[in-house]
């Protein structure tokens, strides 16, 4: 089975976030890059997948800035065969992002396109179902469980207050979520073998998008609250004010 | 004459608050330039009757599509119909709530029309004739302000931040062609658990506990708490609980969670992590008890208790009770 996993390379989830004066955007000083972990599930459901099947090949996927090839090799460090990086700086809208990886995914051989459910940075959850769209394969997203048997597929979702199962065949698009695997560390003989496995670079001018960024700001400040006293004495003041001040009881 | 169009979640029979959520905005930027709200609702034989309540909620128009296959929701069948409704009308807006099925068929939508999609939207204004929304990126840690370029602005607006729309006077319902349209995917099964209980997603209040609850059987107190908070109220609960196997994933509060915007929301025992935040900060009222004055959970909470939760909690619940009971 062949399996192509998207990829992006993101600000780790500790960054403090700071944005330029300008509001241009994120100040890049001290931000630590890491594979997006929801895309990790994904890299471990194909990597198991082809070792389980002893046959197969898990192709890398990856839209950014030169850097990003430090990701890609991480994925193949995990166990993934080859890599590609479609070169293009700066951030872009889901709908852009979607056409370019759909252009470079069509035509090529492949039975299972795999996506993190959402990348942590602009925390969009758009490209795999647009991805979908473009390819006209059937897609399943916030996957917690994929079962695979010849070319029929049953995943399960999760949803609002419980799960969702749906039923396909490949090839096909899925989305992963927390809970469908662990994915594994990088062993130092994986690290070893990644340096010699390809990763293609080509350049890519994305679409104009049908939106604008205008600007980027940090939240405003939560207001300073109080503390209305301690322990059983504050209860009455405590429901007291979420009843007459706040208006919440 | 240009409107606004909203996707209406039928859920057990009735629309879903986070639908009329969206229906509100559409009214609201409909009414901008003089324009007309419009309501699609997609579901099995019968979705007409929960449809129609749309029409008193102000829509001045409600599309129903009714199909045997659409018993579960088949995003791909609900994504095409909705394309082809916005490309033979003249919308400025597609709405949907933020919900596992906006999520799911905004972005199909989207690339259907070669639209881009806002998720999450927290603000929508109308500036110069362009619709201009802000969303969080970075788990919350910043806002971006983004202008559609002319054409349909297609969204997700996040849940229980934009007004529900009110009574208005009924519109008129018609029923929505879905000939021809085939899914890709079937959904076979929704598997649920405690429907009684409110998904932590859809809840107006939440009550979280964190590991300052000390084990999974004091979670109790926490169960009471909710039930004197009334039937908008869910638990929810922090990362640590989770992993601690003392709470079911589909609770936890946070980044790697959900993110949740209730107008109540109490952390008991949380120590306010920033990745805990990340999923709570922009609920309208925070409550925090804590036995550590120096929590960072209190730099968020609007109002604090420093206490021990095992005193604090059923003396609050009471308190609760009595008040709502007064109310
Ligand atoms: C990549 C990443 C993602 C993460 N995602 C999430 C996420 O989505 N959600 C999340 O919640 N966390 C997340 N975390 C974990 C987060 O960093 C914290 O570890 C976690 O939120 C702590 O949970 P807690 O507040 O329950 O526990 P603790 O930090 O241990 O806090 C317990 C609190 O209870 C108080 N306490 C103890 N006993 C009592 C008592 N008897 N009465 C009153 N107060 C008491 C203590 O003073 C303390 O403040 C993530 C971490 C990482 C690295
Ligand atoms: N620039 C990119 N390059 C490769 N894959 C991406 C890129 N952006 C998003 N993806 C994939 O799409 C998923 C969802 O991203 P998003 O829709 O941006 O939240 C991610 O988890 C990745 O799998």
């Amino acid at each position: 089975m062949n399996t192509i996993v998207c990829m992006k390379r993101v600000p780790d989830s500790a960054t403090r976030v700071r944005v330029t004066p300008d509001g241009a955007g994120l100040d890049p000083a001290g931000v630590k890059y890491v594979v997006n972990p929801y895309d990790e599930f994904a890299l471990e459901d194909a990597i198991r997948r082809k070792e389980e099947a002893g046959e197969g090949k898990v192709t890398v996927v990856a839209l950014g800035p030169p850097e990003t090839a430090e990701s890609i090799r991480q994925a193949l460090a995990m166990g993934a065969d080859e890599g590609v990086l479609l070169v293009c700086a700066g951030s872009h809208d889901a709908l852009s992002v979607a056409g370019a990886l759909a252009d470079e995914i069509r035509g090529r051989d492949v039975d299972l396109v795999l996506f993190g459910k959402q990348a942590i940075d602009d925390d969009n959850m758009q490209v795999p179902q647009m991805v979908a769209e473009f390819l006209g394969l059937p897609c399943a997203t916030v996957v917690v469980g994929l079962e695979i048997a010849g070319r029929d597929a049953t995943a399960r979702r999760e949803v609002e207050g419980g799960h969702e199962v749906v039923e396909f065949s490949l090839p096909a698009v899925v989305s992963t979520q927390k809970g469908l695997n662990e994915p594994r560390y990088p062993s130092l003989k994986g690290i070893m073998a990644a340096k010699r496995k390809p990763l293609e670079e080509r350049e890519v001018i994305l679409e104009a998008p049908t939106i604008e960024f205008l600007r980027l700001d940090e939240p405003p400040a939560p207001a300073a609250g109080r503390i209305v006293g301690e322990g059983v004495d504050a209860v009455p003041e405590l429901v007291r004010a979420l009843r007459d001040e706040a208006g919440v009881l | 004459m240009p409107g606004a169009l909203a996707y209406a979640e039928i859920r057990d029979g009735a629309v879903s608050r986070a639908s009329r959520e969206a229906a509100g905005l559409a009214r609201r930027i409909a009414v901008g330039v003089g324009g007309e709200a419009h309501v699609v609702a997609l579901g099995p034989p019968g979705t007409e009757t929960a449809a129609a309540q749309l029409a008193g909620f102000g829509a001045d128009r409600v599309y129903v599509g009714e199909s045997e296959a659409l018993a579960l929701c088949q995003p791909d069948i609900a994504a095409a119909a909705i394309a082809r409704l916005v490309e033979a009308g003249d919308y400025d807006a597609v709405i949907f709530a933020a919900t596992s099925q906006g999520r799911d068929i905004a972005p199909r939508v989207g690339a259907r029309l070669g639209r881009s999609v806002a998720s999450e939207v927290i603000e929508c204004r109308r500036e110069d004739g362009a619709i201009v929304v802000r969303r969080p990126m970075y788990a919350g840690k910043a806002i971006a302000t983004l202008r559609f370029t002319p054409g349909p602005a297609v969204m997700t607006i996040r849940a229980n931040v934009f007004a529900p729309a009110g009574e208005g006077a009924a519109g008129a319902v018609s029923s929505l062609d879905l000939e021809g349209l085939e899914g890709r995917v079937r959904t076979a099964a929704l598997e649920q658990g405690d429907r009684d209980r409110l998904d932590v997603s859809e809840a107006t209040t939440i009550v979280s506990g964190g590991r300052g609850m000390q084990g999974p059987e004091h979670w109790l107190l926490l169960e009471a708490l909710v039930e004197a908070l009334g039937d908008e109220a869910a638990l929810g609960a922090s990362r640590a609980v989770v992993d601690a196997g003392w709470r079911p994933h589909g609770e936890q509060v946070g980044q790697t969670g959900k993110t949740v915007s209730p107008n109540l929301y109490f952390a008991v025992g949380i120590s306010g992590a920033i990745q805990h935040l990340a999923g709570m900060r922009t609920a309208k009222v925070i409550v925090a008890i804590n036995r550590d004055a120096d929590a960072p959970i209190f730099g968020v909470a609007d109002y604090g208790l420093v206490g021990d939760v095992f005193e604090v909690l059923p003396a609050l619940t009471e308190a609760v009770r009595e008040a709502r009971r007064g109310a």
